[in-house]
């Protein structure tokens, strides 16, 4: 009975995949020659280009700017600490559209230059924002946090026992960083990036507007603006083997790694004081990325709502709309949570590597373009809804419409189905961490498999849950191709209003819808970052650290190795 | 009864319960997906409402609409499908979603060319594909779409990109004019003239030639009056930079896209959705669609909104516009042969 919860949930994401890969190969090698003949190499040079540099940038920044927090105290360090993550909270789409605004040639900073100095530094010194570079740095800004909290919470675990010791024997703080915390904190460096260019890779709003063709916005103009949907498929089908060269590469990182199971903390030692100018450098080197990533964008659309005056012409729809949005993150945050349970406990239980294997696919969703998975859900979707109808009819002798469609049911199920991964991958993380000889001896006592995991699993997950609920709460906050074409008439939540707005040539009218989504991510972001602060005295057991590792720094491990074995 | 088999049955009753409170309400209303922004034209929908006392229902995104009523069949909610494209319009029909609309009073409102031959779609404004021009640094008034491609505009032209709709559409048109050999060509040499990237919208392009990255580019009649008498100043700024000019294809005339409905192949409340579209077309709605929107009416007899006029006499270019629709597909394969958004 548990294994159907992996079994509907991969055939789900599957459905839209295997008719991907279907229309691709229909389409023949000469359809596939005329592709890679115009639009398929630069796609493909571009998504790759992209990808290195958001996996450079993101990656040192996250990096660095997470030794630097746990290895040192300087002015504002335990402030930025908790600062560092929040970009995460503002959508790659919003942050685009701000430094559009600001940046580009008739924007503030370079009007402000060329009254100051002329075209010449304004025009043609000063670099295009909407390009390449441009498009590399604005999403290594809004995606290094996915690298820093993972880093950050593997420096934290192993600090106390293998820094401390290195110190001692007078290893020197970059030595330090660079021989020992770096390579023991490679598997979530690996974890951390991956799940960044998964991230950048599906990113079409941002991605687009800067004018940069990768593989998705190739894909996405070929089904949608010429009805080709054979050579959308086959684009989308390179995508997908760069998600899969990706998640290799993830879980080949992971796997040369002998320490993942010295996590246990004992204390801490204390970290290195840094003052006068090597205090300040760490500081604004720590600083930058949030006044980016952040505290601008942030501050760009507080402005805009207070010069336009937009709370007080928000007006009751727009609380019904605030209203809307959370109901249905709150239901699909519930949803992913329900189903990700099963999954999760199956895998463990399973031996077998169908179970692994369904796990493994019902957590891609995670990895295809929103658009591209939703527009081959809406069959699959639409059928169970027909379905549904039919017994309905059948039972109560009325005609229906479609329910689950019209009712915001189809909507919550595409989150779920979109954000499964994170629910499984934090679960699986959480119980890959407690030894299976609990569950054996369990079980040896006559414990059936519901009382098991009523008793014994479920109470183990109860950290994990937390933070994979939170997680999946913002996504589906931001979330804007499902809702687009999944909710049912009348149907606005704030990523929608961004959207029409923008749309209507005026983002700045979405600002306080925009910026309401800043500050509901928030809440978790914080949540998230103040959990894993290290205690002063030894936790019994490690349960927030484990619970963030587990959302965020192991979010594919599971599964990845559950793939690869 | 098991308490799961007890939830079934309840969650089926309060199913059909909704179901049932849908239907009863199903007569009043009348429900539209929309690739075009709601908030554009909600004041012609607004006073429908009012005249009618027909609830209209919406749902917007820019893609994907035709495919989700595609996949739901029979069971549609959908009535009316309203994009702004001719693409969009035959893309629909291509997916088997439309109904013949048989209205009288359509057919005498709409003229020939900007309804279709099998009563499938029928245009509900139009707009025309201009030239901004630089009020400070361009003179030339007479411009051809050709003649973007002269090598004297050289890094002085921008563009949005040329796969979104509006420049497939002028690309597909520019194929029926002339061929795909020349309008490979023509799209090179337009490629070899831009000053950046294609990116942003059309009024990016505005913005652009205001801040002098560009001198000239391409853009839809409608934003200069929806920026010059819109809420934001600095869009007022940009549209007073530029002197918008009504081009026309060497030896024929302006290329003119719609915007246009359809009737859902399973609408649940026909009736409405002629009586809406009926309403769109009337002259109480043209006028909106005039004033508020700036797009040129389709209806004779409706005046033009008097700064749309000062660009001059609109003369749409005579090429049927289905034959733009069925060349699109081809004019955005050729977008990508020359790289041009690269």
């Amino acid at each position: 009975m548990i294994s159907l919860a992996p079994l509907l949930a991969a055939a789900l994401v599957a459905a839209p995949l295997l008719s991907l890969v279907a229309s691709a190969s229909l389409g023949g090698s000469d359809a596939l020659a005329a592709l890679a003949a115009s639009v398929l190499p630069d796609a493909l040079r571009q998504t790759v280009l992209l990808l290195l540099g958001v996996a450079v940038f993101a990656g040192s920044m996250g990096t660095v700017t997470a030794w630097l927090v746990t290895a040192f105290r300087y002015p504002g360090s335990r402030a930025l600490a908790w600062l560092l993550p929040l970009p995460m909270a503002v959508p790659t789409y919003v942050t685009a559209l701000v430094y559009v605004e600001l940046l580009d040639a008739a924007g503030p900073v370079r009007s402000g230059l060329r009254q100051a100095f002329g075209r010449g530094v304004a025009d043609v010194w000063f670099p295009e924002i909407r390009s390449l570079p441009g498009c590399v740095l604005l999403l290594s800004f809004v995606l290094y946090p996915y690298i820093f909290v993972a880093v950050r919470a593997s420096f934290l675990a192993r600090e106390p026992s293998i820094l401390a010791a290195a110190r001692t024997l007078g290893c020197r703080p970059w030595t330090l960083f660079r021989r020992i915390a770096l390579p023991l904190a490679r598997p979530a460096l690996a974890a951390g990036t991956a799940l960044a260019l998964l991230e950048a890779l599906n990113d079409i709003g941002a991605s687009e507007y800067l004018g940069v063709r990768t593989l998705t916005v190739s894909a996405y103009t070929a089904w949608l603006e010429r009805g080709d949907f054979t050579g959308a498929a086959q684009i989308a089908c390179a995508a997908l083997a760069l998600v899969a060269l990706l998640l290799l590469a993830e879980a080949a990182l992971r796997d040369r790694s002998g320490y993942s199971g010295s996590a246990a903390a004992t204390g801490l030692t204390e970290p290195a004081e840094l003052t006068g100018w090597r205090g300040a450098a760490a500081g604004v080197a720590c600083g930058l990325p949030v006044l980016v990533g952040f505290v601008v964008p942030a501050l760009f659309l507080v402005r805009e709502v207070i010069r336009r005056e937009l709370i007080a012409n928000a007006g009751p729809d727009f609380t019904r709309h605030l209203a809307t949005t959370i109901l249905l993150a709150a239901a699909a945050t519930v949803l992913v949570v329900l189903w990700a349970i099963p999954i999760a406990l199956a895998a463990r239980r399973g031996r077998g590597r169908i179970t692994r294997l369904l796990g493994f696919v019902a957590g891609l969703g995670y990895a295809v373009p929103g658009t591209v998975l939703v527009l081959g859900l809406l069959g699959p979707l639409i059928g169970v809804d027909r379905l549904l109808g039919g017994v309905v009819t059948a039972v109560s002798g009325r005609e229906t419409g479609l329910l689950l469609m019209g009712s915001g049911g189809a909507l919550v199920v595409g989150y779920a189905i979109r954000f499964l991964r994170i629910g499984i991958g934090g679960l699986s993380a959480q119980l890959a961490q407690t030894p299976s000889e609990i569950e054996s001896v369990a079980r040896t006592l006559g414990a059936r498999p519901l009382a098991l995991a009523r008793r014994i699993q479920l109470p183990l997950l109860r950290p994990a849950l937390g933070a994979a609920a939170l997680l999946v709460f913002v996504d589906c906050l931001k979330e804007l191709p499902a809702t687009l074409l999944l909710r049912p008439l009348n149907v606005e939540t704030l990523a929608t209003l961004v959207y029409g707005a923008s749309s209507r040539g005026l983002f700045e009218e979405g600002a306080l819808a925009a910026l309401l989504i800043v500050v509901a991510g928030l809440g978790p972001v914080t949540w998230l970052t103040v959990s894993s602060r290290p205690r002063t005295a030894p936790a019994r057991r490690p349960a927030p650290r484990a619970a963030l590792q587990a959302a965020l720094r192991e979010p594919s491990s599971a599964t990845l190795k559950s793939a690869s074995v | 009864m098991t308490p799961v088999g007890f939830s079934v049955r309840a969650a089926i009753a309060g199913l059909a319960a909704c179901a049932a409170a849908g239907a009863a309400r199903a007569s009043e209303v009348v429900n539209v997906y929309t690739n075009r922004e709601p908030g554009q034209y909600s004041a012609t929908l607004d006073t429908f409402t009012k005249a009618t006392g027909i609830k209209v229902n919406a749902i917007f995104s820019e893609q994907g609409l035709a495919e989700r009523i595609a996949a739901e069949g029979d069971k549609s909610p959908a009535d009316v499908l309203i994009t702004v494209d001719i693409g969009r319009l035959q893309q629909a029909i291509d997916l088997g979603v439309a109904q013949p609309i048989g209205s009288e009073a359509i057919n005498d409102a709409v003229p020939r060319n900007l309804h279709d031959a099998g009563d499938l779609w029928t245009a509900l404004s139009m707009r025309a594909r201009t030239i901004y021009t630089s009020k400070e640094r361009v003179s030339d008034t007479a411009l051809t779409y050709e003649g973007l491609a002269d090598p004297k505009w050289k890094g002085k032209v921008c563009t949005r990109s040329f796969q979104h709709p509006y420049n497939t559409a002028l690309t597909a048109a520019m194929v029926v004019k002339h061929g795909e050999a020349k309008t490979k060509t023509w799209l090179e040499g337009l490629k070899a003239n831009l000053a950046k990237k294609p990116s942003g919208g059309d009024r990016d392009v505005a913005k652009d030639i205001a801040a002098g990255v560009c001198d000239i580019g391409l853009g839809n009649s409608y934003y200069i009056g929806l920026m010059t008498n819109g809420k934001n100043p600095e869009q007022k700024a940009w549209a007073a930079a530029v002197r918008p000019v009504l081009p026309s294809f060497e030896g024929g005339g302006t290329q003119v896209n719609i915007s246009g409905a359809v009737i859902a192949k399973n609408a649940p409340n026909r009736a409405n959705a002629v009586r809406l579209i009926e309403y769109m077309v009337s002259a109480e709605a043209q006028e909106v669609f005039a004033d508020v929107n700036y797009e040129y009416p389709v209806r004779a007899g409706v005046a033009v909104n008097p700064l749309i006029a000062s660009f001059g006499q609109l003369k749409p270019d005579p090429m049927k516009l289905s034959d733009v629709a069925r060349a699109r597909k081809r004019a955005s394969e050729l977008v990508d042969e020359v790289g041009f958004d690269r």
